[in-house]
């Protein structure tokens, strides 16, 4: 342990770091901003069309594959080669970051109402619940840790997402990459990447303790 | 021969699975473990083949030691069956069946032949050899599972609810099947169920055991039927612990009566003389050839009996028959006896509900 | 559709197929890098993924690691490499290799793990060495979704070995860091095309390769759902 914090010690410099804390500040925040409207812009879209699906199971296998297909195409050619079309505005890192939690959160909202026993569905219709009651109160509250799954994954994909957008001038806390790379000094990049990971350990835990306010019912098991 | 020498299987947790058991699986018998859940019927089996570790006690099979064995050639000398059966999906059903004589090292030519025999002993059609499990039903799963587990015909089979998971009607047939092949192959057999039913139907002997593994008693089915060494055993029997001993009893153990036999020659005047005697008021008619004709009530009878219309019994039983059955044909007669026939047919007597009560009394 | 026009007039250019920076050789530079890694990565992950899921031991340790492969930002892994070891090979396959390590690792211990308990019963019960169960029922019976995860990895792989151009090396990504450097934006998007293609082709010739490796038995009990992978698959 002490010879590897004296190994870190000599790596990074944490008088460098401490004279570019606003630069923390500044791209934290772009960092939080872009994984946010993408997460957030995603479910928006994700959840009605995932419901869609519920009710007409026939669209699931066109619409999972095409999201299939969509995930197949790497990142920084989707980054790069919308810029034609999108410009160098945010809606360049923007568009693929919130292609790619569309897919994941469709997905996962579908699985998680398919996952709800149908037994639960039958005694829930057959005690005369409509359908639209017995979906927000039977079938969307078990398909909750599904759906929060989803989101963790959907979140902390983005939040590894944004640290490639640095290539096309912008990229959160990856912004600290390509200035420790440029000058082949280390610390940066170090730095860059511990709060990248940061980043996503505290959005992953953050999602996990809502998960479990939200159900309650699942706490005592397993 | 299997010998269990106060054996203990204490878990890690502390609880005891089983607790000081003796018990002796004598050579070419079924012996039945029965009891209700947490009893540690599953767990004296397994130790058997070491899938459990005894943890006190000695556990030999043939004079052998089973610590002293390495588990896997320990295994391979005993055929395991269990419930779920356990077929590998992705190998097809005769390398299923090919599994263990693979393992030790049986040539192809010798193994495909023992297949072949196995399939035919177990009742399997050639045509499902290279079908995989899942397109089998699950009374044919069940019997590739038997298949497997006699491949290299091992002279002990551990069975654990092999019959469980399929329905009543199979399960019935394949108890019969087992028990045929058996008479066949005189295996070794500790069987655990948890059906008294099915206990006393396929044990030479059966052990009852009682929750943290107490063997409360050890004995043949009659005997445990006919008396049963505590309460607990008792009411795991449950309360028509007579008539599944009756089941148990062949009608040859009880010696028939005459009964109130007339000739279709006779008239109203002997007929009712010897339903007197009798202390009846019917009587059997019964020809020359000792063939029976059925049998009358005095009341419908005016004059000669060939005359009178003769009812007939609707059920009858033989000397292998069990005296659940002739129980059954009087209850359901109007006569209240059952009548026995030899296997050719002919009248041999009646028998009544006194003789079976004395028989189990 | 000037833009459009641009990149099928790139791809029309019979100079980008041919020599060192020609179609061709990029595609084979490209699948080289993403070859070896997913190579290593296997022989990393699978045994011991089979060993994790065969004595049952380290299992969070095995299903954490997808998470937190996720977290990992691949780029910087490159970069870094690329200080500490120099330029070479070794910076861009450390970090895919590090990429690819979850999935496969994951679903390899998924599968073991998730054999059901009576066949592991049957197969101890008929005498089979711990070896032999291994070899003659988990990684049979696992081979499905050892091999969705191989797939998952592979496609992730192809997609970030465009990185590798970052740090000196070739492959598709000289088109997309060339095309950005000159602002030629044909060449970048014909680039970001060619990669999306080989991660079809990949993704596509694994699924193939899949089913011709999952044993008769299992092929029609198992529903073949190319999307099943994904639910745990990071985008590249």
């Amino acid at each position: 342990m002490i010879h590897a914090a004296g190994v870190v010690a000599q790596v990074v410099d944490t008088e460098w770091i401490g004279r570019h804390l606003d630069d923390v500040r500044t791209y934290t925040l772009e960092h939080l901003l872009l994984t946010g409207l993408a997460v957030g812009i995603g479910f928006v879209v994700a959840f009605p069309v995932a419901l869609l699906v519920q009710r007409y199971p026939r669209l699931y296998g066109p619409v999972l594959g095409l999201a299939g297909v969509l995930f197949t195409i790497p990142s920084l050619a989707l980054f790069v080669g919308i810029i034609p079309f999108t410009g160098i505005g945010i809606a360049t890192p923007l568009t693929p970051l919130v292609v790619y939690t569309l897919l994941i959160l469709v997905r996962n909202t579908v699985e998680g109402l398919r996952s709800v026993p149908s037994d639960v569905v039958e005694a829930a219709e057959a005690m005369g619940y409509s359908r639209r009651r017995r979906l927000l109160r039977v079938e969307l509250p078990l398909a909750t840790p599904v759906i929060i799954a989803g989101l963790r994954i959907a979140t902390v994909s983005t939040i590894g997402l944004v640290t490639i957008t640095v290539l096309i001038g912008w990229g959160g806390v990856g912004r600290f990459f390509l200035d420790g790379f440029a000058r082949r000094f280390a610390t940066p990049l170090l730095l860059g990447i511990a709060l990248s990971v940061l980043l996503s350990v505290v959005a992953d835990f953050s999602l996990l303790a809502l998960q479990r306010l939200a159900t309650p019912w699942a706490r005592g098991r397993r | 021969m299997i010998t269990f020498d106060h054996v203990t299987k204490r878990f890690d947790d502390g609880t005891v699975g089983v607790d000081d058991l003796t018990l002796e699986v004598p050579e070419g018998e079924v012996v039945v473990l029965v009891g209700p859940s947490g009893c540690g019927k599953t767990t004296t089996m397994r130790m058997i083949n070491r899938m459990i570790q005894p943890t006190g006690g000695t556990l030999t099979v043939d004079g052998q030691d089973v610590m002293t064995v390495s588990p896997p050639q320990l295994r391979r000398r005993i055929g395991y069956v269990i419930q779920q059966v356990g077929l590998f999906p992705h190998r097809t059903i005769a390398e299923n069946i090919a599994t263990v004589p693979e393992l030790v090292g049986w040539d192809k030519a010798r193994t495909q032949e023992r297949v072949k025999t196995l399939m035919a002993t177990v009742g399997l059609p050639d045509s499902v050899a290279n079908r995989y499990p899942h397109q089998l039903s699950g009374g044919q799963r069940q019997r590739v599972g038997v298949a497997r587990a006699l491949a290299v015909d091992p002279p002990i089979m551990l069975m654990d609810e092999p019959f469980g998971a399929v329905d009543p009607i199979v399960r019935s047939r394949l108890q019969d099947e087992f028990l045929r092949l058996q008479l066949q192959v005189r295996k070794t057999i500790v069987f655990v169920t948890h059906d008294i039913d099915e206990a006393i139907r396929m044990g030479d002997r059966i052990a009852i055991l009682s929750e943290g593994g107490k063997l409360e008693q050890y004995d043949d089915p009659e005997r445990l039927l006919a008396d049963p060494a505590n309460e607990f055993v008792a009411d795991f029997l449950g309360a028509e612990r007579g008539l599944k001993r009756l089941a148990l009893i062949p009608v040859s153990e009880v010696s028939a009566e005459p009964g109130p036999v007339v000739s279709p020659d006779d008239d109203r005047g002997n007929a009712a003389e010897v339903a007197r005697s009798y202390g009846t008021d019917w009587v059997v008619v019964v020809d020359e050839q000792r063939r029976l004709r059925g049998w009358v009530s005095l009341h419908e009878l005016d004059g000669r009996i060939a005359d009178a219309n003769l009812r007939q019994f609707a059920l009858s039983v033989e000397s292998t028959d069990s005296l659940r059955a002739a129980l059954n044909a009087m209850v359901t007669s109007r006569t209240g006896v059952a009548v026995r026939l030899s296997e050719g047919g002919l009248y041999e007597g009646i028998i009544t509900q006194e003789l079976v009560s004395k028989e189990i009394r | 559709m000037n833009v459009l026009g641009g990149i099928l007039a790139w791809f029309a250019d019979p100079t980008h197929w041919s020599g060192a920076d020609g179609v061709p050789v990029r595609v084979a530079e490209h699948l080289g890098y993403c070859l070896l890694a997913t190579a290593v990565a296997t022989l990393i992950a699978l045994p011991l993924g089979v060993i994790l899921g065969h004595t049952g031991k380290g299992g969070s340790l095995a299903i954490n690691v997808s998470n937190a492969g996720r977290a990992i930002p691949t780029f910087g892994i490159v970069l870094l490499a690329f200080l500490v070891a120099g330029a070479g090979l070794l910076p861009i396959t450390v970090a895919l290799v590090l990429l690819a390590i979850p999935p496969i690792l994951t679903n390899t211990y998924v599968a073991v793990r998730g054999i059901d308990r009576e066949l592991r019963d049957a197969a101890e019960g008929m005498g089979m060495y711990g070896w032999q169960v291994v070899r003659q029922l988990e990684v049979p019976m696992a081979m499905p979704l050892i091999m969705a995860g191989v797939r998952t990895s592979a496609v992730q792989v192809v997609a970030t070995a465009t990185l590798a151009a970052y740090v000196t090396l070739g492959g598709l990504g000289r088109y997309i860091f060339d095309g950005l450097g000159q602002r030629v934006y044909a060449e970048v998007a014909a680039g970001a095309i060619l990669v999306a293609i080989l991660a079809l082709a990949v993704e596509f010739g694994l699924s193939k390769l899949q089913t011709a490796v999952t044993a008769r038995g299992l092929r029609s009990t198992q529903r073949d759902d190319p999307l099943a992978a994904k639910a745990t698959a990071a985008p590249a």
